[in-house]
């Protein structure tokens, strides 16, 4: 292989790194979103599940 | 396809040799960066027109992949000038230097980006300086012509029929359609990544 046959080469094969080194840091990204979202969804679960608290007595009937 | 072409099919230039194939991930690359700084800026346009503060995020995306497509840029003209002029940068050629100047500016969004608290004012902010960049684009661009002491090829000009044959030509349309459909499809995942992590901030402040 010549030398203008390894640069250009060189030059290709840096694009698909970076486009490649992208994709894996979006697809951590991905996963990171996927778990946050897990995360909510237990959280919001949780609340739904949870006793509603019980209501203030009204203060007219504490007063008569 | 444009790889396979490039590689395969286009013959060599009558000076640059084989070293030409370099033009079609290298030029393609820079005017799709070009396209994303001025998408960004047309972003920050309607954002100061209608105040409206989604279009913040998509600017901020397109000056985000037009910074990445910037790097590729340079690193690709600099390969080339590597196996054409036997050093990998120069300073005395204009069209580099105004590139590097407005890779550095577009650098510089994320510094002021990320040194004012979220809101409006942060995104009035960073919709001026995207518009202010996008002055460069042209400049950049024209710099090549207007250069004196010219080593870097200038390919379309008034001859581009004699420049380039047909099959260098198509090969050339291929390879910016496909970045450009590449930077495209980038630009959209990033930019539902960044909502869905903004909507997700909000929905984590409301349960909380």
């Amino acid at each position: 292989m010549s030398s203008a046959e390894t640069y250009v080469t060189a030059a290709y094969l840096v694009v698909l790194a970076v486009v490649l080194a992208y994709l894996v840091i979006y697809a951590f990204k991905l996963s990171r979103l996927e778990r946050e979202v897990g995360e909510l969804a237990e959280l919001a679960r949780r609340k739904r599940e949870a006793p509603e608290p019980e209501p203030e007595p009204d203060r007219e009937e504490v007063a008569g | 396809m444009g790889i396979s072409l490039a590689f395969y099919w286009v013959p060599d230039a009558p000076i640059e040799g084989f070293r030409q194939r370099i033009f079609y991930i290298h030029v393609p690359i820079a005017l799709t960066a070009y396209a994303c700084f001025f998408w960004a800026a047309w972003k920050a346009l309607r954002l100061l027109w209608t105040r409206d503060e989604r279009y913040d995020l998509e600017s901020y995306t397109a000056v985000h992949m037009g910074v990445i497509f910037g790097i590729l840029t340079l690193v690709t003209g600099s390969i080339w000038a590597r196996t054409s002029w036997g050093v990998w940068w120069t300073w005395s050629e204009r069209q580099l230097v105004l590139f590097l100047v407005l890779f550095l500016f577009y650098s510089a969004y994320f510094m002021l980006r990320f040194s004012v608290e979220p809101g409006p004012r942060r995104a009035r902010m960073s919709a001026v300086y995207a518009l202010f960049g996008v002055v460069l684009i042209p400049v950049s661009f024209l710099a090549i012509r207007l250069a004196e002491g010219l080593i870097h090829p200038v390919v379309f000009d008034r001859d581009v029929g004699e420049n380039l044959a047909g099959s260098q030509l198509l090969t050339f349309v291929i390879c910016l359609a496909g970045t450009l459909a590449l930077a495209g499809s980038l630009y959209l995942n990033e930019l539902t990544g960044k909502r869905l992590d903004a909507r997700l901030a909000e929905l984590r402040e409301a349960l909380s």
